[in-house]
């Protein structure tokens, strides 16, 4: 065990990846010499040389392409774009391409691929470096969505991500980063995929979270937790596919649920979790679901973008509002 | 910049030929045998058996000559109107059926076919084979990618991301742009103002060449010089084989709306196929009852593939939950059996 912040837990993953499977390339913007825009990639290159981890020019459509030809042809890439934000120019790839072929050729042809991507906000960044439209890529057929909260979480899921064989896009909480530091096994080990994680146990609300509100969903149960309130935390770890067992097993548990997501309310996670608790739970349930969200509106910019983003507040009140009669 | 030719109009050699005689006669075969599927795949349309289907006739050349210049192990990423390069490579007239019938089981071609079921979109798919070629050459293969598109692709932003990494990557791609004059109804002329598309290349660092696209040899000469530098780890070329399609952009299209029948006339006397018979004829290489002899095979060899796609059972409703991922996952599962609910069992 080292203690290690995710950067680091990340990095750490790669180089595992890197030394023990020679299929695996990475690829995008920046990651080489400068070791990627947050420094996950750092030292990597070094190592393993410029024929494993490839300095790209700037084209994302062109980094998820190749990536996307690479795996098709054997290997095993994994590629980064800087921010979800300039996901976009590569939307045409993923959902087009990346998430079709498996389809397309009766799984002749297959693209076991991960796209890692910053997002989220919480550190004032420029416009489009805080997006959270992560409901993009989960609505996307054939492609799974990642998200870990914590260094060891994100180690285990991503070296999962590389074994997969199905495409993975791997989102990586910017605000998270270098907040937390923990305990991460060494060496290669994994978590699965499509199985959330119970956090903390408790028996009157769900709070059922994600990337970096989870932090903030645990921060509130300790909040509540002093106003004898029980709250169960779960951290969904994937958003597709996503483990609606472990939800709803909660849901029916507790009988309330608060779900919460950066991203927009409108066709997002936070909803999904509230179609899915009450198709599987309804008659469990003792109040409305509530959904504490990123509002319908452009994320805004440095001065006002915590009141887009769910803290600790706003999970509280919605938690209380469970509670009232 | 002048186009490589080979082959006259009138079938004249005007160079040293790439090929032996038999050698020819063989792209004559396959240049004939494509004709007649592309007639029998829109006569199948007609007929309601394929959805739409997009035709080549006037593009063998280019399709042919082109994929004869590769080995049989190299990748090939085509679009849903390059079926004649496709089955040189080995896709099988019955995947190619089978997927304008609206089975996904079309695009499975037999294993060591190294050729991607066609791409729909316009343009996404060429950096593919940059990828495909360029994972080769890391893993020490010296196996290439060739990629087809039209003149309208080279419009797209695509185009642009994958010349770009080819070029920096010295990858081994072959950039096989059919400018078959028109993309739906959108002229040549409208889609760029470069005089050539093969000039794009310069700005990429590869090589660019023109060729007469509907003179096989001409294509197929300048295909295996492209290939070659590719294999030899000397990078990309950008190919542009001027052509015509003869047909409108699919069986949903009507070109009259958009091309006046002088320029079809005048294509006409540049057809692909009469050129190599002129030439074969005059060297005693070429008989009427040969031509029909290949045209009854190929028509036979067509109608059985037909007949196979056809016979072939559909996939049950619930097959797509199949597809979605190596193994179907807790929720995909869950949609299948609402479905099956929903059909009342039927499976």
């Amino acid at each position: 065990m080292t203690v290690m912040n995710m950067a680091n837990a990340l990095n750490d993953a790669l180089a595992v990846a890197l030394a023990d499977d020679e299929r695996v390339v990475l690829l995008g913007e920046d990651i080489g010499r400068t070791g990627g825009v947050f420094r996950v990639t750092d030292g990597l290159q070094t190592r393993f040389g410029e024929n494993r981890v490839i300095d790209t020019p700037v084209a994302e459509s062109g980094i998820v392409g190749a990536a996307f030809g690479m795996a098709i042809a054997g290997l095993r890439p994994v590629a980064e774009i800087q921010f979800l934000g300039f996901s976009y120019p590569a939307y045409d790839q993923i959902v087009s391409h990346v998430g079709r072929i498996r389809n397309r050729s009766n799984h002749r042809f297959t693209a076991p691929l991960v796209i890692r991507i910053p997002f989220g906000g919480g550190i004032g960044a420029a416009e489009h470096h805080s997006e959270s439209s992560e409901a993009m890529y989960a609505h996307t057929p054939g492609i799974k969505v990642v998200v870990p909260a914590t260094p060891s979480a994100a180690k285990g899921l991503l070296l999962a991500a590389i074994e997969d064989p199905d495409p993975v896009i791997f989102l990586e909480p910017i605000r998270v980063y270098r907040a937390i530091k923990e305990e991460v096994p060494e060496g290669r080990f994994t978590i699965p995929i499509g199985v959330a994680d119970i956090v903390r146990t408790g028996s009157d609300v769900s709070v059922i979270a994600y990337g970096a509100t989870v932090r903030d969903a645990l921060a509130s149960a300790d909040t509540l937790d002093a106003d004898g309130v029980s709250v169960e935390v779960i951290d969904l770890r994937t958003l597709s596919p996503l483990d609606a067992s472990t939800v709803v097993a909660s849901a029916q548990k507790t009988g309330r649920v608060v779900a919460v997501s950066e991203g927009h309310r409108t066709a997002g996670i936070a909803s999904e979790l509230a179609a899915i608790v009450q198709e599987q739970a309804l008659y469990s349930l003792l109040a409305p679901v509530q959904r504490v969200t990123g509002w319908d509106t452009v994320v805004p910019l440095k001065r006002t973008e915590r009141h887009h983003i769910p803290g600790v507040a706003r999970i509280v009140a919605a938690v209380r509002r469970t509670l009232e009669d | 910049m002048e186009p490589v030719r080979i082959l006259d109009v009138d079938g004249r050699l005007l160079d040293e030929s790439p090929l032996p005689a038999e050698e020819i006669r063989r792209l004559f075969a396959a240049m004939v045998t494509a004709r007649a599927f592309d007639h029998k795949a829109s006569a199948l349309q007609l007929q309601g058996r394929l959805a739409t289907y997009a035709q080549f006739e006037g593009q063998e050349a280019a399709q042919i000559g082109s994929a004869a210049a590769l080995r049989a192990d190299d990748w090939m990423v085509a679009t849903y109107r390059d079926a004649a390069a496709m089955w040189m490579q080995g896709f099988p007239w019955e995947n190619l059926l089978l997927g304008r019938m609206g089975d996904e089981r079309g695009g499975s071609p037999p294993q060591g076919v190294n050729v991607l079921p066609p791409s729909i979109t316009v343009g996404a798919h060429m950096i593919h084979a940059v990828g495909l070629g360029w994972a080769e050459r890391l893993r020490g293969s010296d196996r290439v990618a060739i990629t087809y598109f039209g003149d309208g692709a080279t419009s797209e932003g695509d185009f642009h991301e994958a010349m770009n990494f080819a070029g920096v990557y010295r990858t081994p791609t072959v950039f096989l742009c059919q400018n078959n004059g028109w993309a739906i109804s959108m002229s040549r002329e409208r889609q760029t103002a470069s005089e050539t598309i093969a000039q794009k290349a310069d700005a990429y660092g590869i090589p660019g060449v023109l060729v007469d696209g509907n003179d096989v040899l001409a294509v197929f000469a300048v295909t295996r010089d492209a290939v070659g530098r590719a294999r030899r780890g000397e990078g990309a070329t950008l190919i542009e084989a001027q052509t015509q399609r003869m047909g409108a952009h699919t069986t949903a299209d009507d070109a009259g709306r958009y091309r006046d029948e002088a320029t079809l006339a005048a294509w006409k006397l540049r057809d692909p196929i009469d050129r190599v018979r002129k030439y074969l004829q005059a060297s005693g290489a070429w008989s009427e009852a040969w031509e029909q002899e290949l045209i009854a095979s190929a028509s036979v060899e067509i109608e059985t593939a037909a007949n196979r796609a056809e016979g072939l059972a559909p996939f049950g409703p619930g097959a797509a939950f199949d597809r979605v991922f190596a193994r179907p996952s807790a929720h995909i599962e869950l949609q299948r059996a609402e479905l099956l609910r929903d059909l009342g069992g039927e499976a």
